[in-house]
């Protein structure tokens, strides 16, 4: 019986509502998965102790965790760095905002690598993040923490960030549905920045429908966040039901699209919608424009943690940290700059343009994430080549701007997930979640539990 | 370059930087082929251009003693 974290978030919305369950029930099994899991997985930082309070709200009485790069008022914010290791933050992020006055209930504070610096979640000062699926591999990341803690159940949802595949990434390798949302689509305020003209915040749950409802409440413009948008939220949740037919879905033909991705393409095409072949002609120069641009804008943006005003100082980033601030700072030095930074910029107005030619022959892009299954610790660390090609396959959405969602769609013959991203126009989320949902309705990938 | 970034890298780390660094610079240096003429650089993908906010006082980030509110101090406490 009971098995409440399997449940959507709105079937138990309206069981609290009707007074079958109450918050007690849902939490004390995150809470009991907390406490058998997390001593294998290590997906915390820091755990929170919910307050039960509040009497309205779309979320009351659902609890979720945060990437430890949200700042959360009066509870440690660490970025997965020793540097803010103690760090308490006086305000808590728009987004954290949101859902606490929605009445959800904060657990806890995900591990992830440092500053969002890797795709595994070994970059991390605070211990590596163990698979559910195969406790002797990699949970992916950056958002590593975020991803296994749902995929065993120790949250109904979370809030990640995404700027080159981070929450992505390890949804695809924890068997999870998670949404990299439009550049602007949910304000930045309060989420410690790695690459700003590239990080996004977005949902990671269980489910497209999940997925939806939480970004309805996170989605819209902020004062606190200029570069957050004024376009127009859609009715997401309203909107999944909707029909898929006659939708065009587009595999580019430079992505290796392998034989599970292949068979959701399929499964697509017998919901009645067609699937062509198109073109990404720049992915191959993606990566290397992202390692340029990602990283000077986190030298710039981690210049300022020098340990005066509050953290600790500068000889305390990691070996991977310090590598990806001296290419940023390499790239943007004088005499370099046109030859790196500008170039790479430059690369990415021809990888826009290359998605808006996509764009006019088909409405949402089917891709791969990874072009491997979740790794062993020290493959992707010790391999920096190795781990910027990790980001092969999510890189391009950061720089176009555009949304992708991320969805379980089979797994390896041994036994690890394997996950796809439906990619869209910008503020395409509608549409993609739409897709998602109906693909949920018809596959079961994304119920399938580790064996813990 | 550990210098301009203001950060101290151990003489151990220093080797297995060097080549990381060199490693890393190889794999970004294949945009150098492409041809780039004519292309516009892009910094940010919003459309947005000089987003200003109302001029109005926004109570909710002014912090009110009595009938004052709080400013940065102008003189030191001697």
């Amino acid at each position: 019986m009971n098995k409440l974290t399997e449940e959507s978030i709105l079937s138990l919305v309206s069981k609290l509502k009707s007074k079958e369950i109450f918050p007690d029930d849902i939490m004390a099994e995150c809470q009991a998965n907390i406490i058998k899991f997390n001593p294998k997985i290590n997906a915390f930082i820091t755990e929170v102790k919910p307050e039960i309070k509040g009497i309205g709200g779309l979320l009351l009485g659902i609890p979720y965790a945060l990437k430890d790069s949200y700042v959360t008022k009066g509870i440690k914010t660490t970025v997965g760095s020793r540097i803010l290791a103690d760090y308490i933050p006086q305000y808590s992020a728009t987004v954290v905002e949101k859902l606490n006055n929605n009445g959800a209930l904060l657990l806890g504070k995900t591990n992830m690598d440092a500053w969002g610096h890797g795709a595994s979640t070994e970059n991390t000062d605070f211990g590596i993040v163990h698979n559910p699926w195969d406790l002797s591999r990699v949970a992916g990341g950056s958002g590593g923490g975020l991803a296994a803690a749902i995929a065993s159940r120790m949250c109904l949802f979370g809030i990640g960030e995404d700027t080159g595949g981070s929450i992505r990434n390890p949804a695809g390798w924890c068997n999870i549905t998670a949404l990299k949302v439009t550049y602007g689509r949910v304000s930045r305020y309060g989420c410690v920045a790695y690459a700003s003209s590239l990080d996004t915040v977005g949902p990671t749950a269980k489910t497209a429908e999940d997925c939806a409802v939480v970004l309805q409440i996170i989605a819209g413009r902020d004062p606190f966040d200029a570069t957050s948008s004024n376009h127009e939220v859609s009715d997401y949740v309203g909107g999944l039901r909707k029909d898929i037919k006659n939708i065009k879905i587009g595999i580019p033909k430079e992505f290796m699209a392998g034989e599970l991705i292949l068979a959701a393409a399929k499964e697509f095409e017998k919901m009645g919608t067609t699937v062509v072949e198109v073109s990404l002609p720049s992915l191959k120069y993606a990566v290397a424009a992202y390692y340029l641009i990602a990283p000077s804008e986190t030298s710039s943006n981690l210049a300022r943690y020098d340990g005066i005003r509050y953290g600790k100082d500068r000889s305390n980033f990691t070996f991977e940290s310090v590598r990806r601030i001296m290419i940023g700072t390499y790239a943007l030095s004088a005499g370099y700059y046109d030859e790196y930074y500008k170039k790479a910029q430059k690369v990415r107005s021809l990888i826009i343009n290359d998605y808006k030619k996509i764009f006019e022959t088909c409405d949402v892009v089917l891709a791969p994430i990874s072009s491997e299954s979740a790794t062993k610790p020290g493959e992707l660390l010790d391999d920096p080549v190795k781990n910027m090609m990790a980001d092969v396959y999510t890189v391009t959405t950061n720089i176009a701007g555009i949304p992708s969602l991320a969805l379980p769609c089979g797994f390896t013959q041994d036994g690890l997930p394997v996950g796809m991203q439906l990619q869209g126009k910008m503020f395409s989320e509608d549409l993609l979640l739409r897709l998602g949902y109906h693909y949920q309705q018809v596959s079961d990938w994304h119920k399938k539990i580790p064996d813990l | 370059m550990a210098k301009l970034a203001n950060l101290t890298v151990s003489p151990k780390g220093e080797k297995k930087l060097v080549s990381q660094f060199e490693e890393t610079l190889k794999t970004v240096e294949v945009i150098k082929e492409l041809n780039t003429e004519g292309v516009e650089p892009i910094s940010q993908v919003t459309g947005l251009t000089n987003v200003m906010r109302e001029d109005e006082i926004d109570e909710q980030r002014i912090i009110k003693i009595g009938d004052y509110f709080k400013v940065k101090a102008i003189f030191n406490n001697e």
